[in-house]
Formats: structure tokens, C-alpha cells, sequence
């Protein structure tokens, strides 16, 4: 399945042309395909089939697909450990994630690993991390990397707004603004730092201006529109390939679903919750604008269809994939003879 | 008096505490409105209001280091780190600035500080939510490292470790709020109702910090343990008839040497159990003082049953925790050399 990065290069689309019809279905795609399969996932969760935790990616869907559609194969993608929308957008097998959900064999991490911790090289996803903040280093790495390389690439990092307060996030955005190294940092606002909200926490009422000591441009969007995160998107990156070093954008979203499975979300309102649901949220915002170009219905029917398809064989994949080999728990802790 | 599990019995410690001293403050990440990712603080901040009880960025550097320099001003801070395995960005602090604060400033400052982590595993939480980091504060000359394993203790030993003059880490065994679990994990949970230690006295008592428990009296075998493997070792010892004498050490330091010297001059054989890795873990030690201090009265080598030289696995969980067959096992072998 193309993502919506592949379909940009194979359409040839500029990267300041604004989204088109193709583009935008594509966009759909990516973000139902996200959706549905965060469903399963919870559904999975809830039989018992996957076991620890598990943080669901859904209302989130626009920022890493907007942010997916602006970025070029070979560009580095490194998140924290709500990371499956991030590892589906960038065109890893929805099986091979899923199968790492319930801990089997076929998981992307042989299920060493989990639902917080795993990677493609493939793709140039750097992972998946469970400690808080501690991607946003390693995101900065990648970006010298491609300094120290000469190579056109762009490392984005991802990272929560809870996160954006660890000393490391700082530290890198000096590193990043001296060295002027193509690093686009993309603090995804939820509001909610597991069960704080963002005002209990920064004393920063603007987090996209949390680079300005460092003179880190940057961009504030809403986060729940998938073509306003790709227009930053497109700027950021052009911004970093044009060698003038880091980008912040934050965007502004919102998780319906409790911080991890055991969340009692007794921290906000359902009626804040069915707002955002109702009046913001990603998918239904891009039908509308499809709807408006005068997308047949049946074109959406389809969509969803293939996706639910997709979304049931990743599942099907993950409960028949065997249980990882009693051997397996001794590999890869260093290098074998 | 009521039976309480363990996270009640530590947030009762705190109440105490908090009740009995205005310099006692309680903080860290989701500990003031939510009341604890693990529900430790719920309710405090309601009782004794936003200045005592607060919710602190996730930063676990500034916690510890803020804290320190609270704590060399004469307060007591008692702080929770969400995760024992969130903890490294703050070893610096606990480091180099708690752990020796006393020392450098000649007694001139001193750091009554409690660091609180939930610690190991048991609840599929993979490598970044499953870590039992214990030696890396045993190590660390300056610190007193405690691990207790019922909610009695608990309380006892936290309220020991906030009345402290010195940085106290106090490790909680994750897996034991709600039970005494016993290594079993595909039988339904005993609760702390269930179990005599789950007796909790109401206020103010201390158990002091460096003294031992003995869980189960016998003649055959010394069995050292703390935290969950205490529960594995009951399990074990009842399951194969080991006439096992189990010692909960319950401080590891300061150790309570003459309780192990005692029992292991007694029974000639000792077995030693934790769920961290067993390279320089803390059994390494534990081994070290026993051949030091009984060589002449064992009569079997000192055998250590921990968790595998691996980072803990996600899938795998259960072949990597030492549990009652693995335990049981090494008692066996103990008993025929």
C-alpha cells in the first residue's frame, strides 16, 4: 500500500504545490488505516491478546500524516512510544506491528520489544522509545548524521508536549541550532501529559516558541487538519534542506483515548472529549474537504473497506503469528559469535 | 487494625508524615491532581493543598535535583520517579549531589531525601517498565536502598525513610501493590486482604531501616530475598518441601548482616534470589559477604537465582523472571551438593 509520501513522488507533485484530490484521498487512506487498526489494537487489548501497555495513536492521526506527506523516502522518523500511527504512516506492515502488539514471532521486534519499542530500517524508523524525551537526542543525532553525511535527508522528531519539558529536549535544541543541523522537531500537543494537562506542567504558553533561545523557527498549527500539518510540514523541511538548520513545529492535537489502556480519565470532561470528537476530528475533516471536490461516496465506501481488510489480516497475522522461540529471549543483547 | 494493600499502606505513610511535619512536601509527574500513575498520592493533595502535594513537569533531573537542594535547606522532600527505569536521567543527582552532599560539606548540609520508584516487573511493561535498578544504588556509597514486600513494612519502612537525615531510595516491587504475588502469573491474584501483612496499624510506627525479617523459619537452607522474590521464595520453599529459612532483608542497605550470618551459620546453605540481572547484581554482594563471613560453615556453594543477563523481554516476561520453578529448582540442587 503507497503511502501518501510515495504517491507525492510518484505523482510529482512539488513540495509547495497544496494538496491535491489524489494526494488528499491518499492522506484519507493513511489516516483511516491508522484509525481502524488503533481500534483493533484496543479491541485486541481488551481480549487479552495483547498484554502491558499500549498508547493509542487516535485523534492524532493528521500530524504524523501530514507530517509523512512532506517528508521524501530516506528522511529519518523517530517518536516516542505512541508510536504505531508514526510506523504505519511511514509504510511499515501493519502485520509486522501488530504481530508486535500481542508479542509473536512475526512482530517487528521478534516481541522483545512491545508496543513502545520498535523499528524499521527498512524505513528509516529509528523507533519507538519508552522513556520519555529521550527520542528527541537521538532525533538530533540522526540530524548531524545527515549534516556529517552531506546528504539531503531530514531527521523528524517527534515528541509529546509532557516531553518537551525534559532537559535533554534543550539540550538538543542548542546542539541542533549551533551545529545548524536538518532536524524538524514536531512537539504533538495533546494537551495531556498522561493525566496533567499542558498548563499544570509549562510554564510556556506557547511550546512552538520554546526553540527562541536558540533562535529555532517555527510554526503552531492545528494539528487536527492534515493539509494545514503538511504545509508546516513542507516548510519545515524545505527550511532544513535549504541548510539553515532546525525547525519546531507544534501541533496542536488531541487523544481521544486515555494516555495507555489503564487510564481512568478522570482528568477532563467527556463533553471536552465529544467536541474535539465531533467538531475537530482529522478523518471527518478530510472527507468534508473531499466531499466538497466531489468525491463519489463509493470512492470512500471502498476505502474503508480495503482498510478494514487491511486492518483484519494485520490482526489475523498477529493472533496466528507463533510465539516467539524460548531462544529468542538471548539474542541480540550484543553481537553473537 | 486494617488490611490495606501496598499502595495504600505508602500513600497512609505519607499522610502520616505529611500530617506530622509541614516541612514533609510530596511531588512528581501526575502526583498532585491525578494522584499517581499508581494512585500513591491520591487524595493528598485535596488534604494538604497544592504546596505540599504537586504535580511537577517530566523531568526527572530537575525533580531529584530540586529536591536535593530542598533537602539541604532542612525540608523533606519525599519524591516519586513513575518508573524505577525513569529514573537514569536523575542518577547524576542522586549521585553526585545526594549521595554525597553529607560527605563534602563535612556534615555542614545533609540530604533527608526520598526518592520513591515503583520497580521490576511482572506486568509486561517490556525494558523501560520493568527494570529492578537496586545495585545501582547499592553501589553508591552515601545512599540507604530499601525494598519492602508487604504493605506492613511499607509503611513502616517509609515512614522510617522520610524521618531519615539521609537519602533514602526506596524501591516498590510494582508487581505487589494489589498482591502478594507469588511468581504464578497464570493463577488468579491473591489479595492483600487475604494475607497477615496486609495488617496495616493506623498512624505513626517505624520499622527501622537495616533490619531483616525472617518469613519462614528452617533448618535446611538460607534464602535471601526482597521485594516480589520474597512471595517466590515462600512459593518455592512450600513446593518442594525445602526446609528453607527465608529472610526478607527489607533495607539492602543498610544490611542487616548478623540475621544472615546467624541463619546461614545455622542451616550451612545459601540460596539467593532477586529479579534483577544477575551480573553485579546486588546477590553478587550478598554472595560475596556470605562466603566472607560463613565460609566455614557452608556446605554447598552460595547459588544466586536471578533474572538472565538480558534487557527484560516484552514477550517473554515469563521466562525471564525467576520464578517458584526456577527458584525451586536452585533449592533442590543446593540440598543434593
Amino acid at each position: 500500500m503507497a503511502t501518501a509520501a510515495e504517491t507525492r513522488k510518484r505523482t510529482g507533485k512539488s513540495r509547495d504545490t497544496s494538496v491535491d484530490q489524489e494526494l488528499l484521498l491518499q492522506a484519507y487512506r493513511d489516516m483511516l488505516l491508522i484509525r481502524r487498526f488503533e481500534e483493533k489494537a484496543g479491541q485486541l487489548y481488551g481480549m487479552g491478546l495483547i498484554g502491558g501497555f499500549c498508547h493509542l495513536y487516535i485523534g492524532q492521526e493528521a500530524v504524523v500524516v501530514g507530517m509523512q506527506m512532506a517528508l521524501t523516502p530516506g528522511d529519518e522518523v523517530i517518536t516516542s512510544y505512541r508510536d504505531h500511527g508514526h510506523m504505519l504512516a511511514t509504510g511499515m506492515d501493519p502485520r509486522g506491528v501488530m504481530a508486535e502488539l500481542t508479542g509473536r514471532s512475526g512482530g517487528y521486534s521478534h516481541g522483545k520489544g512491545g508496543s513502545m519499542h520498535m523499528f524499521s530500517k527498512e524505513k528509516n524508523f529509528f523507533g519507538g522509545h519508552g522513556i520519555v524525551g529521550a527520542q528527541v537526542s537521538l532525533g538530533t543525532g540522526l540530524a548531524f548524521s545527515n549534516w556529517y553525511r552531506s546528504n539531503d535527508r531530514v531527521a523528524v522528531t517527534y515528541f509529546g508536549e509532557g516531553a518537551s519539558n525534559q532537559g535533554q529536549v534543550f539540550e538538543s535544541f542548542n546542539l541542533a541550532a549551533l551545529m545548524k543541523l536538518p532536524v524538524v522537531y514536531v512537539i504533538e500537543n495533546n494537551k495531556y501529559g498522561m493525566g496533567t494537562h499542558v498548563e499544570r506542567a509549562s510554564a510556556s504558553r506557547d511550546l512552538s516558541k520554546n526553540g527562541a533561545p536558540w533562535s529555532i523557527p517555527s510554526i503552531q498549527v492545528d494539528g487536527m487538519d492534515v493539509v494545514a500539518v503538511k504545509e508546516a510540514g513542507d516548510q519545515a523541511v524545505a527550511h532544513c534542506r535549504a541548510g539553515k538548520g532546525p525547525f519546531l513545529i507544534e501541533a496542536k492535537t488531541y487523544r481521544y483515548r486515555g494516555h495507555s489502556m489503564s487510564d481512568p480519565a478522570r482528568y477532563r470532561t467527556r463533553e471536552e472529549i465529544q467536541t474535539m470528537r465531533t467538531q475537530h476530528d482529522p478523518i471527518d475533516g478530510a472527507r468534508h474537504r473531499l466531499e466538497a471536490l466531489g468525491v463519489d461516496e463509493s470512492v470512500f465506501k471502498q476505502i474503508d473497506d480495503e482498510v478494514k481488510a487491511q486492518v483484519q489480516e494485520a490482526a489475523d497475522f498477529a493472533q496466528s503469528s507463533p510465539e516467539p522461540d524460548e531462544r529468542e529471549l538471548w539474542t541480540d543483547v550484543l553481537l553473537e559469535d | 487494625m486494617a488490611r490495606k494493600t501496598m499502595i495504600e499502606a505508602i500513600r497512609d505513610a505519607m499522610d502520616v508524615m505529611m500530617g506530622r511535619d509541614d516541612d514533609v512536601v510530596v511531588f512528581g509527574e501526575d502526583v498532585g491532581f491525578f494522584g499517581g500513575v499508581f494512585r500513591a498520592t491520591q487524595g493528598l493533595q485535596a488534604k494538604y493543598g497544592t504546596r505540599r502535594c504537586f504535580d511537577t513537569p517530566i523531568s526527572e533531573l530537575g525533580i531529584v535535583g530540586v529536591a536535593v537542594g530542598m533537602a539541604a535547606y532542612g525540608l523533606r522532600p519525599c519524591v516519586e520517579i513513575q518508573f524505577a527505569d525513569y529514573m537514569y536521567p536523575a542518577y547524576d543527582q542522586i549521585v553526585s549531589e545526594a549521595a554525597r552532599l553529607r560527605y563534602r560539606s563535612n556534615g555542614q548540609f545533609t540530604c533527608p531525601l526520598v526518592v520513591r520508584m515503583p520497580t521490576g516487573g511482572g506486568i509486561f511493561g517490556g525494558q523501560t517498565h520493568s527494570q529492578s535498578p537496586e545495585a545501582l544504588f547499592t553501589h553508591v556509597c552515601g545512599l540507604k536502598t530499601v525494598v519492602p514486600s508487604n504493605p506492613a513494612d511499607a509503611k513502616g519502612l517509609l515512614i522510617a525513610a522520610i524521618e531519615d537525615p539521609d537519602p533514602v531510595i526506596f524501591l516498590e516491587p510494582k508487581r505487589l501493590y494489589n498482591g502478594p504475588f507469588d511468581g504464578h502469573h497464570d493463577r488468579p491474584v491473591t489479595p492483600w486482604s487475604n494475607h497477615e501483612l496486609g495488617e496495616v496499624p493506623e498512624g505513626h510506627y517505624v520499622v527501622p531501616l537495616g533490619t531483616s525479617a525472617i518469613r519462614r523459619e528452617g533448618s535446611a537452607l538460607t534464602i535471601l530475598a526482597y521485594g516480589s522474590m520474597v512471595h517466590v521464595a515462600m512459593t518455592a520453599a512450600a513446593e518442594t518441601g525445602v526446609d528453607a529459612e527465608i529472610i526478607d532483608l527489607r533495607t539492602l542497605l543498610p544490611l542487616d548482616l548478623h540475621a544472615i550470618q546467624a541463619s546461614v551459620r545455622k542451616t550451612g546453605r545459601c540460596v539467593i534470589v532477586h529479579e534483577a540481572t544477575l551480573t553485579s547484581g546486588f546477590g553478587a554482594e550478598l554472595s560475596a559477604l556470605v562466603q566472607e563471613t560463613c565460609f566455614y560453615h557452608l556446605e554447598a556453594p552460595v547459588v544466586r537465582v536471578a533474572g538472565w543477563d538480558t534487557p527484560y523481554p516484552h514477550a517473554q516476561e515469563w521466562d525471564y523472571f525467576p520464578g517458584p520453578g526456577r527458584v525451586g529448582r536452585a533449592l533442590l540442587e543446593t540440598m543434593a551438593a
